[in-house]
């Protein structure tokens, strides 16, 4: 039973009309919001090597942390091997290096895999590191069918805005499929993809754009894995979403609660989904990284609690709050603790858990959540057209013709433009300048983790048995060329003979091919 | 190569637009703000020639010669720039190449300092203004004509 | 006599210094300066190169076709002049068919940006220049793209030996407008992005198209490419090759060099012209006459005469 500070009683929720819970879930999943269960505080951290993390992990748990969420190392997102020649500089540097199992295996130590969830976030080669951890809670004597967690596993969006791409996108969807298959055969905990409209908002899309992008690529990914052959109820309710929260307030609230009613309209409708978890969307929230400034970042803490409200009220299942030094460097544990400390404000003191969609029924928010869905059909019916009826196709097309890349580019230029002719006030970059300065102490890493690294990559090289590792490439050579088989089996035989990740990719290179974009600027 | 350091310069240097190389270089893909940049320089009169994502001091290099480039800008996010940049002002000057090197994005103020000594021309990080981002690209372009 | 630092250039360049080349193509294309100097030199010395133009509606394919085109064509010493358009506000561009070629093109070529800065019809004022700094320091085939600009440009036929227009399925909506002008320069077609449905149906439609137009010994081909998977590049240049060689048998391709350097001159007639013509009007007997016009005491058509008269000191009897 929650009341308000004052001792006034209050309901679950509000309503003269469509309640939470209520399909299409416009008002949120659950008629209890976050009074059952609040939402995850799931905070983004890696650096340095695996132990360096792993460190990292243990002080967020101690925290209050309530699930972990690991950044990898340009080199590991690259599907590279920190001895790769173009890796010097970057291992370790923005997030965690993994070259093999063995560095997952410290990654993880001293975690319980079975009580936390994980989330990784990853994606041309998420499949080799699903294996590495699914081999890791093996050896830690825990059953893959007990693990709980998501892997990012997104790659169309990849190619529109983050640009992790490794192969082109045929054979990547593939992969994706197999894993899906994999975790709805034997691992029921796991979320499979996490098709995420974050990257495509910070690399400068707006609102509507972000929603629609990110829609259709799950639409995208459900048309890909019925072909597959599944039916669209074995996995729809695995898949979640990741959104970005961003600094415009109603509007964010809106786009949260547009997703909703979109996701469930058209699994219903066009994909034929009957189990309401299958309707249901799921989504992780990150504040927006590019809204913050590297002038006096304090201000930062200020508009990360902001976005977070947006988040929470939006109904968010979990949440990242950015630390105020994000356009310095990796948060110092002291940025990445004022974050955490942020949600723990927003859940315990404000009220904004008390009342499921709070903010539905406002004049302004039920029309600018309308509004996101019109600008969002619009997009959709766009795409549909250049899939001649499938969204598959669709995004496809627009991967290949530099649409979503040109249209992105497009709206990041506009808001430059805008900051700069003063027309947007960004506090502190054009208005308010005065007060800057007082350094604060930055995270740094040095040249060491790399020379870490790079012995400990020699050393597991140089004690694993090199015919095994030989063999399992070739198997999974093999199977890469045969479109039928799910490859997980194989990448995870390759990954138990240690065989690097550089080396599982090569492998699959050399059947699949390697993408290079076409710049749109 | 005596003769293409002192062939006859152009009457007035920079009557034709300035030309500027702009690229990320390695395995880095934050891209938003090296477009922004292209766009903006575009809009001050500058030719850019784009090379965009995962490029390497050879290709840059190679474009710089072939475009006879004025000034190369380089956009770094990921913390690789200690390693990165001074391997980029080493492969210009390895290949004779007087060609100033500009770098964005993401570079600790701490870390400034030391750049500038291995011999990068100007650093500009978040929130540089587009003014800002056209005159450090001009100034190194005219800098590197005046040697 | 010592070798002036242009000798030098050149030489550098000839032996294959990119430096070089780059620099000398910045002389060209810079006005004033060097620029003379280095295109009369240029000129001596060229005339070897088979240049061959490639035209088609934005994002045909011209860039991937042409860095395949450079790499199948076996040759030593390829080179590219790829053109986007300036920007008409600011004089600005953003060139980015370099990277479309970068990846598959051989590290043997050459490839080079520029913008059109102001200049219409898809081409910079200085490529018949650029072109000819490459052909004269050992480079061949010199391709040159066009910016694509909407419509597919003509003016790159004045330019070529051998003129290639890229079209791709449904091509037919994109250049309604310019239909007869592209059969007018097309020597050969290439229906890029062959991969999309209805590729044949494109081929068929040109086909039908080169039926009904003019009769000539040059009948152009029709050839299928996937640019992005190489495929139907080594088709698509023997058919160049095999223009080239019409071209050199029929004795069209002299005719047409000879053509194209007549064009060359008339353009710089005319643009040295036009500088007179600025000079008149600019003159107090222009302004005079201007304000003439003006009070409406004579028309234009008189005023301009009269004006042609008195400032053609050669021939004053003959206005
Ligand atoms: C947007 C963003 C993303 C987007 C990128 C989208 C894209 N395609 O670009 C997404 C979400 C995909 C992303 C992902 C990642 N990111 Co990120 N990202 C950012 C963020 C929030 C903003 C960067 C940005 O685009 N700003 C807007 C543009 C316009 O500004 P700008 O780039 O600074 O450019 C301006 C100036 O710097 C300058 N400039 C820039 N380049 C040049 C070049 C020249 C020649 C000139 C003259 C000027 C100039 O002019 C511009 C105009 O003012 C920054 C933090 C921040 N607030 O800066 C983190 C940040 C860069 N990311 C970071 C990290 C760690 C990552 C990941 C590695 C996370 C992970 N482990 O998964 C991945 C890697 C992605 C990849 N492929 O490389 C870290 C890097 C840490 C560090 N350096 O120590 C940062 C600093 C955040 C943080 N504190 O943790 N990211
Ligand atoms: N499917 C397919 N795509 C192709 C093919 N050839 C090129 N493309 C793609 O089409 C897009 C445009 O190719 P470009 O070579 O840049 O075309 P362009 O005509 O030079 O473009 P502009 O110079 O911008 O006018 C790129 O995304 C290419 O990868 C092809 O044969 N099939
Ligand atoms: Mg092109």
């Amino acid at each position: 039973m929650a009341e308000t500070m004052s001792g006034i009683p209050l309901d679950p929720f509000y309503s003269d009309g469509l309640r939470p819970g209520d399909y299409p879930y416009t008002r949120g999943l659950h008629p209890t919001g976050y009074r059952g269960k609040l939402w995850t505080m799931r905070m983004f951290a890696g650096f340095g090597t695996a132990a360096d993390t792993n460190a990292r992990f243990h002080a967020l748990l101690r925290a209050g942390g309530t699930g972990l969420s690991t950044a990898f190392d340009m080199p590991t997102l690259m599907g590279r091997d920190s001895d790769y020649e173009w890796s010097e500089g970057e291992v370790g540097r923005a997030g965690v290096a993994v070259d093999t199992l063995a560095d997952m295996e410290d990654l993880f130590a001293g975690i319980e895999l079975d009580k936390v969830t994980t989330s990784m976030t990853i994606n041309g080669p998420a499949a080799i590191l699903m294996a590495m951890y699914v081999v890791v809670a093996e050896k830690n004597g825990v059953s893959r069918a007990d693990l709980g967690g998501t892997i990012q596993n997104d790659i169309l969006k990849e190619y529109q805005a983050q640009k992790e791409y490794i192969f082109p996108p045929r054979p990547s969807v593939r992969l994706i499929t197999d894993l899906i298959r994999f975790t709805t055969a034997e691992m029921p905990r796991w979320h499979p993809v996490s098709i995420s409209g974050y990257h495509i908002r910070e690399a400068g899309a707006t609102a509507a754009q972000e929603l629609a992008f990110t829609l259709a690529n799950g639409f995208a990914y459900v048309e890909a894995a019925v072909d597959a052959g599944l039916h669209v109820d074995d996995f729809a309710p695995r898949l979640s979403f990741f959104f970005n929260a961003h600094s415009d307030f109603f509007e964010e609230v809106g786009k949260f609660r547009a997703a909703r009613r979109i996701w469930a309209t058209w699994l219903k409708e066009r994909y034929g989904a009957e189990n309401p978890k299958s309707l249901m969307c799921r989504f992780h929230t990150q504040t927006a990284g590019a809204s913050l400034t590297a002038q006096q970042p304090e201000n930062n803490i200020a508009r990360v609690a902001i976005q977070a409200l947006s988040a929470v009220l939006g109904g968010t299942q979990s949440l990242h709050t950015d630390s105020y030094d994000e356009a310095l460097a990796l948060p110092t544990e002291k940025a990445a603790r004022i974050a955490l400390r942020t949600q723990q404000i927003l859940a315990h003191e404000t009220g904004a858990a008390s009342v499921a969609d709070p903010l539905g029924g406002a004049h302004f928010v039920e029309w600018i959540t309308d509004e996101m869905v019109r600008q969002a059909e619009e997009i959709f019916a766009r795409i549909d057209q250049l899939g001649n009826g499938s969204m598959l196709e669709g995004v496809y097309a627009g991967i290949e013709d530099g649409s979503f890349a040109g249209e992105i580019a497009d709206a990041a230029y506009r808001y430059e433009r805008e900051v700069n002719a003063g027309r947007r006030i960004i506090v502190g970059v054009n208005e308010f300048t005065e007060g800057d300065g007082g350094e604060s102490s930055l995270l740094s890493i040095g040249h060491d983790t790399e020379e870490l690294q790079l012995k400990r990559l020699e050393q597991v090289r140089s004690r694993r048995d090199d015919k095994a590792v030989r063999a399992s490439l070739a198997a999974l050579v093999q199977a890469a060329e045969q479109p039928d088989i799910n490859l997980m089996a194989p990448i995870i035989d390759a990954v138990r003979a240690y065989a690097t990740e550089g080396e599982i990719v090569a492998a699959l290179e050399s059947v699949f091919g390697t993408y290079v974009e076409n710049a749109v600027v | 190569m005596s003769g293409i350091s002192s062939c006859p310069a152009p009457a007035h240097p920079h009557e034709a637009p300035i030309r500027v190389v702009l690229a990320k270089l390695g395995l880095d893909g934050h891209d938003r703000g090296l477009k922004v940049v292209a766009r903006t320089l575009r809009d001050a009169g500058i030719e850019v020639i784009y090379l965009g994502l995962r490029q390497t001091t050879d290709s840059i290099v190679a474009a710089c010669e072939q475009e006879d480039a004025d000034v190369i800008g380089l956009s770094m996010h990921n913390a690789g720039h200690l390693t990165l940049a001074p391997r980029m002002v080493k492969a210009a000057r390895d290949a004779a190449l007087d060609v100033p090197v500009v770098i964005g994005g993401i570079v600790p103020a701490e870390d400034v300092a030391t750049l500038i000594s291995a011999g990068v021309a100007a650093v500009l990080g978040p929130g540089a203004s587009a003014a800002q981002v056209v005159s450090t690209v001009k100034a190194a372009a005219l800098q590197a004509a005046g040697r | 006599m010592s070798p002036t630092p242009l000798d030098e250039l050149f030489e550098a360049a000839a032996a294959g210094n990119r430096r070089a080349m780059g620099k000398l193509l910045t002389m060209v294309e810079q006005p004033g300066g060097a620029a003379s100097e280095v295109s009369e030199r240029a000129h001596r010395q060229a005339g070897h190169a088979r240049v061959i133009g490639i035209t088609g509606a934005p994002g045909a394919g011209k860039s991937t076709i042409t860095g395949r085109l450079a790499a199948a064509s076996g040759a030593e010493r390829p080179a590219v002049l790829a053109i986007d358009p300036s920007s008409p506000l600011t004089g600005g561009a953003v060139l980015g068919d370099r990277v479309r070629m970068d990846n598959h093109i051989g590290s043997s070529s050459f490839i080079r940006s520029m913008a059109t800065r102001g200049h219409a019809g898809g081409l910079a004022v200085a490529v018949p220049d650029a072109v000819r700094v490459l052909d004269a320091v050992g480079c061949d085939p010199v391709l040159v793209e066009t910016a694509g600009v909407g419509q597919v440009e003509v003016s790159i036929a004045a330019a070529a030996d051998t003129t290639m227009v890229v079209v791709t399925p449904g091509w037919g909506d994109a250049v309604q407008a310019n239909k007869a002008g592209l059969l007018e320069v097309a020597d050969v077609f290439a229906v890029n992005k062959a991969d999309r449905p209805d590729a044949r149906g494109a081929r068929r439609d040109l086909e039908l198209m080169l039926d009904l137009g003019p009769e000539g010994d040059w009948r152009p081909p029709v050839v299928l490419t996937i640019a992005t998977e190489n495929e139907g590049i080594e088709a698509l240049w023997v058919e160049i090759e095999r223009h080239t060689a019409h071209l050199r048998e029929s004795g069209a391709l002299g005719r047409r060099r000879g053509l194209r350097l007549r064009n060359e001159v008339v353009d710089r007639i005319e643009l040295g012209l036009r500088g007179r013509v600025l000079q008149i009007i600019d003159s107090e007997a222009g302004s005079k006459a201007l304000g003439r016009v003006e009070r409406r005491e004579v028309s234009p058509g008189s005023a301009a005469e009269a004006l042609l008269a008195s400032s053609n000191p050669q021939h004053p009897e003959e206005s």
